[in-house]
């Protein structure tokens, strides 16, 4: 098996230890896939199966219904831009033409450097910032071509523009495949730990309360 | 820690879209420190108050609380969230708590900011819920997209564990629960609560069949369920910190407290804006020297969509209606996910009604046929209008297979001028969730007023054209 790294195996095993069923780690093991090479390889359809307890078919099912999983090498950077309805009325599309003609390519395909992956999205959610566009799902409001001539060139020269997103965002832009830089992190002595569904029957031990705080807490 | 920013003309630069217009803020207390986001903030401006004042009530008062206040769910359905939480079965356990942050209805932008800007308030709101509901775990749905509000999480219940917040024995007391973070991965559909849980589960984000209607009888591995909106729960600590009465001290009889609205389109100042519900009108909202300081360039206003994509139009004449769920779909609309969208004169209708279609067309999952299929032939004959490849028999086309997603009057506000009465909000629908139906909302909007746009475009016969034999 082994598609994943030895620090990435330690990462799913603690994940599908969230979930009262390990199937419900297929989403976040699949990011975790995404996030070592780029993109969702057959081979870690096969282990994420393995680690899940369903088959490499159910995975590669449940994968396939979004569309932020790619099961094929895409760019280094996934330029997402916004043509729906608020980013419409405010250039959204002229940005988008910007945008492939500036790359050379057309939507939902990467420049020839696998620099960059362009893409025609669906509302994400910046619409009083409109028109946006994201990399790497780093958001950049109020675009215009000149901020993504300059996001180009910030990375095509290695530094990181996440700055220019006036998003209130800031840092490294993430390769493709990485969403929050951060983990949650769950110290075990402090879990709560998982109820699973087949433990039927037993209530709650706070019920009916009230709950006693700690005069310290 | 840093002072709260906000530039001359309503921007802040951290929290960008929201304008703080000196209205109550329920919701944004916080929005306006550069660090609102931490815990070390949180804690200075009451913080886990209202965790502290639920724990020390038993959690049938707490519920009772909830219930009283009348809290609507801010996810686009306006259920109430007391109400909801009721439905739970009786000695049936463990129950779960989904927080549903995968915001993705066209124009719609506040819980993204409130899982930015505040994770802190929200991740009290769910303690709070889990406390009175006796909810064992809680999955913080957050979509795909959205790796700031994902890292702000993250940090946020990392903080929290560390400072016995959440987990193991919540401040000392032998009320115990994980939160646990839970990504998407890109897929609109998957905001509807049936189908949030399919994607828990680690399935394809398909609706479930109803009934059940309430994952609060049967939801995450068939177990009692509530689904909550992230702006919903984000009301909590407030409540419980204030009481129902304080908080129906704001907003209408039937809607109290404040929303987040997102006005987004033509107007001079875009922004989400924290408005006491059912006192604003659209008019102040659009037009109010606090608000969006009207329409850009002093342009006539079109039209504009109440509550997120999925909403009927509006138009000039609706301006005065109030901020309120019950009268917006009396007048054949809804609030939906507070998302304004205006669209002023230069707009091209039938671009909008097909961009809008095209997005249902998109993200339909494919489990109904009526949606599946319709939703493409609405968005092949809406195109083809638009290319100028239209026939006269389109129109009747268009809204016949809309029909067929929606049958019945499909809600749609009114029209003085043509003597047209409205149709109240919900409408009717062959599927299982209301995704098809919505993108029915579009096409009767602009048909119904804009007919002459869509007439113009077509310039092509009825007529089948003759191939001939030779040529064959």
């Amino acid at each position: 098996m082994g598609y994943f790294s030895e620090a990435n195996e330690v990462l799913a095993a603690e994940i599908i230890d969230r979930y009262p069923r390990p199937r419900s780690a297929v989403i976040p093991l699949l990011h975790l896939a995404q996030e070592q090479e780029g993109w969702v390889t057959r081979e870690a359809m096969l282990q994420i199966a393995d680690l899940t307890g369903v088959t490499a078919a159910e995975v590669l099912g449940t994968g396939s219904f979004y569309e932020m999983f790619k099961f094929h090498p895409v760019g280094r950077y996934m330029v997402n831009v916004c043509t729906n309805i608020s980013c419409q009325l405010l250039g959204g599309e002229e940005l988008l033409d910007h945008v492939e003609s500036t790359l050379g390519v057309s939507a939902g395909d990467t420049t020839e450097d696998g620099m960059f992956t362009v893409e025609d999205v669906e509302c994400v959610a910046a619409c009083t910032e409109a028109p946006c566009f994201t990399v790497n799902y780093r958001y950049f409001h109020r675009a215009t071509p000149e901020v993504f001539d300059q996001v180009v060139s910030d990375l095509r020269d290695g530094h990181s523009p996440v700055e220019r997103g006036s998003a209130g965002d800031s840092g490294d832009m993430p390769e493709h495949g990485t969403l929050g830089r951060v983990r949650q992190e769950i110290p075990v002595d402090k879990m709560a730990g998982v109820v699973a569904p087949e433990k039927a029957g037993e209530q709650p031990v706070w019920l009916p309360g009230p709950a006693e705080v700690d005069a310290d807490g | 820690m840093a002072d709260t920013c906000q530039t001359s003309d309503g921007y802040v630069p951290h929290a960008p879209g929201y304008v703080a217009n000196g209205g109550p803020t329920l919701l944004t207390s916080r929005f306006l420190f550069e660090d609102s986001h931490t815990l070390e903030r949180s804690m200075h401006t009451g913080g886990y108050a209202g965790l502290r004042t639920a724990l020390s009530r038993v959690p049938a008062e707490v519920h009772d609380e909830v219930r009283q206040a009348t809290l609507l769910g801010r996810g686009g359905a306006g259920f109430p969230a007391g109400v909801k939480w009721g439905f739970c079965p009786d000695g049936v356990w463990p129950r779960y708590l989904v927080v549903n942050g995968d915001e993705s209805e066209p124009g719609t932008y506040k819980d993204r900011l409130l899982m930015e800007r505040d994770p802190h308030q929200l991740i009290e709101g769910c303690l709070i819920a889990c406390y009175a509901l006796g909810l064992s775990q809680c999955f913080l749905y957050v979509r795909g997209e959205m790796a700031l509000a994902q890292e702000r999480i993250a940090v946020a219940l990392n903080e929290a564990y560390e400072a016995d917040l959440v987990g193991a024995n919540v401040l000392g007391s032998d009320f115990s629960v994980d939160i646990v973070l839970h990504w998407g991965a890109g897929a609109y559909i998957v905001g509807e609560e049936t189908a949030l849980i399919e994607s828990l589960e680690g399935n394809r984000g398909m609706p479930r069949l109803k009934p059940p209607y309430f994952p609060a009888a049967i939801g995450l591995y068939g177990q009692p369920t509530i689904v909550n909106n992230v702006e919903t729960l984000s009301n909590l600590p407030w409540i419980m910190e204030n009481g129902a009465d304080a908080y129906k001290g704001y907003g209408s009889e039937a809607s109290p407290g404040t929303r987040l609205f997102a006005v987004s389109g033509h107007v001079s100042r875009p922004g989400v804006y924290e408005v006491e519900q059912g006192v604003t009108t659209f008019r102040d909202l659009f037009y109010g020297d606090d608000y969006c300081r009207g329409i850009r360039d002093g342009n006539e206003l079109k039209a504009f969509i109440p509550g997120g994509g999925s909403a009927p139009w509006f138009f000039g004449e609706h301006l005065d209606l109030p901020l309120e769920a019950r009268t917006v779909s009396e007048a054949g609309s809804m609030l939906g996910s507070g998302a304004i969208v205006v669209m002023d004169e230069t707009t091209d209708a039938v671009k909008a009604c097909l961009r809008l279609v095209r997005f249902y067309a998109n993200e339909s999952c494919g489990k109904c046929a009526p949606c599946r299929e319709g939703t493409s032939w609405e968005q092949k004959i809406l195109q083809r209008i638009h290319d100028g490849e239209g026939r006269p028999s389109d129109i009747d086309l268009l809204l016949s297979v809309g029909n067929h997603i929606s049958p019945g009057p499909y809600p749609v506000a009114s029209f003085d001028a043509e003597g047209f009465e409205a149709v109240p909000f919900p409408p009717s629908q062959t599927t299982i969730c209301p995704l098809g139906p919505s993108s029915v909302a579009p096409i009767t909007s602009a048909i119904r007023r804009f007919r002459e746009e869509f007439e113009a475009l077509i310039t092509r016969s009825d007529s089948i054209p003759v191939v001939s034999e030779a040529g064959a």
